[in-house]
């Protein structure tokens, strides 16, 4: 770095003063990097919440019958741990903390196209959680319908479901706000010189997720208010008593809700994408397939809902085009596997945390998405619909994919982020530790899912307690891990070594610039590269 | 080497070896490609990455197998389903009635079982009715499962290929008992199939208006009339007692009469009895009439 050049006197965002003090500073900030932190620290807490949610569930499950609550909290839990982790962790997740920290400055940009928008997205994004906290508190009890809210139980049960229905309203149009906002980024904002093919592959993510966001999330916004209409003026879409149709509700609620999980593992690949090459020193083999396969992921899984519905008296004619459909969605994601695997071959292999993560990332995501082959076909997903059998894939594709990305994500851009270093030897240890307890949680809820466990179950038959006891001990060593890991995180920000502005040799936009950067990001000229990987 | 349970299991079971044969091969060689990788091209090994050019063949070639590969098991999965959906003409009908958190048995004749009894190598369709909200009909060694939802006529069917006894679940959640949502399907020789048949009691028509109006709304799933304690209090011996409940957060007492009742049913909220969670029952507001409320509290008067 030649100091002859440097025009302007740096200064870290993060001790950059604006007109408002102390936590104001924050609150109001429009700075793309101060609401990727803000958003991090609302979805840890709620991470942190959900996981203690989950692991009172699995205490619960240790042994048939009453262990440590009645049914009706247990429902109450699932329901609240699955809104939590679903809406106000997976979702806006990836995109919202890494998306707002890193997009801009990795398309070369000084910040998102609409920063005001952008930091009202996070207010909406924090009413909405207050408004979905507090379905959890409020008189009638938390809601008891599972994340999925399927009529007609959830059109009359007595709990707070307009509530909750409400506050997923609300974290909607959050995301709606910032799909937006990066689409528009991404098309008008870019560094010139910077075409769509020289984009890094997270941008190509975050680009295919945010379309997704855009036009799917409307839907369940729609389906939300239809659902609060027929609770509380008794119109009658949804209960069959009423005149409605229950199955209505169940396509809506998946027209939104199976592109969600795109939103939710999109992202997840784009982060992988970007650390593979960096810790491989190596070019990313197939660029374009992957950057294409995001686009090709977004759209065919637009298509595929009714695989959630094989069993729900549906036609046979829907049956096997969704199953079909479901197929051919699986093929861009194994082009990426390959992909990654072959940016291995003949590379230069620094085993660092972030790589590590990424490593565990792929196995997960494999048995995710094979067992998703197994929910894809008809004959063999009339066995395990509605088991643990798709807790287990759900969670293996969820937290095996979209978390252990965010995990492998948070180690990877901290240096750049706070501009120390966590403990690298105890990352590594730990990230193993909750490799270990992950798959002892859900790989057994496969086996017993095949024998015929059902899901949402607050009981169940004597001959499952094998796995369940398994499932356990792998909830405790988790969240154990995840606990150690976060604390090794929050020391290395506050006491951890001074870290270089490129510590793992990355050749993206974000290791050319000071760590932390600076507010406007790009002080100093750039270089666009032709190939954002270019390693000699 | 397939379990002859149901004429489906081998279809199903197929589907399950092939794809997962497919699953675990990838998930072995990915995987091991992946250590080695890292193994030998480590970085203390190997100091200098290898910059490779991308190859379209390779590219075509890893999108085209995976394709087939695909195809192939969206094929053994719907020829595994597709006979589920293929009733023999000469099936005999069963009623299933699901209903928080009970499966009732109707066969012809207007007869009624708990359990469901079926002849061994015979062809037994099963009509879904809900009475209520969703439910699932899930026969695990059987492989079949379909919902059961209000309002619409779902089946399902299978011919039993072994005698015994076999867990039926409820697979889709449904309130607080839905993990108590069982049943068991015994499957027995078509001999005593008949005998037993036979035997099953034509249902009783209850003529109790009062205690109808109960069963058609689901009440009796929560509430018994024995005594004993279910998700509510027990109906038996409740009117005219003197009942704890708290209102708004304050405990007193009160006298279950006529227009506790009533309250009890279109605001099950505003009291609740000590002992028992808030927010499990439903309003029932627009849908017992007064004339109904009347006849259930004339039928409570009757259960000392």
């Amino acid at each position: 770095m030649s100091k002859a050049t440097e025009k302007i006197e740096y200064v870290s965002y993060l001790d950059h003063q604006s007109k408002y003090k102390g936590i104001f500073a924050w609150i109001f900030a429009t700075d793309h990097k101060r609401i990727g932190l803000l958003y991090m620290y609302a979805i840890a807490a709620f991470f942190v919440i959900g996981a203690f949610l989950g692991l009172a569930m699995r205490i619960e499950l240790i042994a048939p019958g009453e262990t440590i609550m009645k049914p009706q909290t247990y429902n109450g839990i699932f329901t609240v741990h699955g809104i939590i982790m679903i809406f106000m962790v997976v979702i806006p997740g990836l995109s919202a903390v890494f998306g707002n920290f890193f997009l801009p400055i990795l398309i070369g940009a000084k910040d998102v196209a609409f920063p005001k928008l952008n930091r009202f997205s996070w207010w909406i994004f924090m009413v909405g959680s207050a408004m979905a906290v507090a379905s959890q508190l409020l008189k009638s009890g938390p809601p008891d319908t599972g994340w999925t809210f399927y009529a007609p139980y959830s059109t009359t049960t007595g709990t707070n479901v307009i509530m909750a229905t409400t506050a997923a309203f609300v974290l909607g149009f959050s995301s709606i706000l910032t799909g937006l906002n990066f689409i528009v980024t991404i098309h008008q904002m870019r560094a010139p010189g910077m075409k769509f093919f020289n984009m890094p592959l997270f941008p190509w993510a975050i680009y295919a997720t945010a379309w997704i966001q855009l036009l799917a999330t409307p839907i369940i916004g729609i389906t939300l208010v239809m659902l609060i209409a027929e609770r509380l003026f008794g119109i009658g879409f949804f209960d069959p008593a009423l005149g409605g149709d229950p199955l209505l509700y169940q396509h809506l609620f998946w027209i939104y809700s199976h592109p969600a999980v795109y939103v939710m593992i999109l992202p997840a690949m784009g982060v992988i994408s970007e650390i593979i090459p960096t810790f491989c020193q190596r070019k990313i083999y197939g660029y374009k397939a992957i950057a294409l396969s995001s686009l090709a992921i977004a759209g065919v899984g637009f298509l595929v809902w009714g695989h959630h519905m094989y069993t729900s008296g549906m036609s046979e004619n829907a049956r096997w085009f969704f199953s079909l459909l479901t197929f051919i969605v699986a093929v861009p994601s194994a082009i990426k596997v390959f992909n990654w695997l072959a940016t291995m071959y003949k590379g230069s292999i620094d085993m660092q945390p972030p790589f590590l993560y990424a490593l565990e990332f792929i196995f997960l995501f494999i048995i995710g998405g094979t067992t998703g082959l197994i929910l894809g076909s008809v004959a063999t997903d009339v066995q395990v619909h509605d088991t643990s059998f798709v807790v287990a894939h759900f969670h293996y594709i969820i937290f095996g994919g979209m978390g252990f990305a965010f995990f492998a994500a948070i180690h990877y851009w901290l240096p750049k982020m706070y501009g120390r270093m966590y403990n690298l030897k105890r990352a590594k240890i730990l990230s193993v530790v909750i490799f270990v307890g992950f798959n002892l949680l859900y790989f057994p809820q496969f086996i017993i899912g095949i024998q015929g466990m059902p899901r949402r179950y607050y009981d169940y038959l004597p001959q499952f307690q094998w796995a369940q006891v398994i499932s356990t001990i792998g909830g405790f060593i988790l969240v154990a891990g995840l606990l150690a890991m976060i604390s090794n995180l929050i020391m290395g920000v506050r006491k951890g070594e001074i870290a270089p502005a490129n510590p793992w040799q990355g050749s993206t936009l974000e290791w050319q610039i000071p760590s932390p950067p600076s507010l406007e990001n790009f002080d100093e000229e750039i270089e666009i590269k032709e190939n954002p990987y270019d390693y000699k | 080497m397939f379990s002859n349970a149901s004429n489906f299991v081998h279809g199903v079971d197929n589907a399950f070896l092939i794809i997962l044969g497919i699953s675990f091969f990838f998930l072995i060689t990915l995987t091991g490609a992946m250590i080695y990788f890292v193994v030998r091209y480590n970085r203390k090994r190997n100091p200098h990455a290898t910059q490779i050019k991308d190859s379209t063949w390779l590219e075509v070639t890893w999108t085209t197998i995976p394709l087939l590969l695909v195809l192939l098991m969206f094929y053994v999965g719907w020829a595994g389903f597709l006979p589920m959906r293929q009733v023999p003409k000469n099936a005999m009908h069963i009623k299933a009635i699901g209903k928080m958190w009970k499966y009732t048995f109707e066969y012809e004749g207007n007869k009624q079982s708990d359990t469901l009894v079926v002849p061994l190598n015979k062809a037994v369709k099963i009509d879904l009715f809900s009475m209520d909200v969703l439910h699932g009909f899930s026969i695990p060694a059987f492989r079949i499962k379909e919902d059961m939802v209000p309002y619409k006529k779902n089946y399902t069917w299978f011919i039993p290929g072994e005698k015994g006894d076999y867990d039926l679940f409820c697979t889709v959640y449904c309130g607080v008992s839905h993990s108590y949502m069982y049943g068991v399907v015994r499957v027995v020789d078509a001999d005593y199939f008949d005998k037993w048949l036979a035997k099953l009691p034509v249902k009783k028509a209850d003529t109790n208006r009062g205690f109808k109006t109960l069963e058609k709304n689901g009440c009796l799933a929560c509430h018994s009339i024995d005594g004993s304690k279910l998700v509510g209090p027990s109906f038996k011996g409740l009117y005219g007692s003197s009942v704890e409940v708290s209102t708004a957060g304050t405990t007193h007492k009160v006298t279950a009469d006529s227009t506790y009742i009533k309250s009890s049913i279109l605001e099950p909220d505003k009291d609740i009895v000590t002992g028992y969670p808030q927010g499990v029952m439903k309003s029932y507001k627009g849908l017992l009439t007064e004339k109904d409320i009347e006849l259930v509290n004339e039928y409570l008067k009757t259960l000392k």
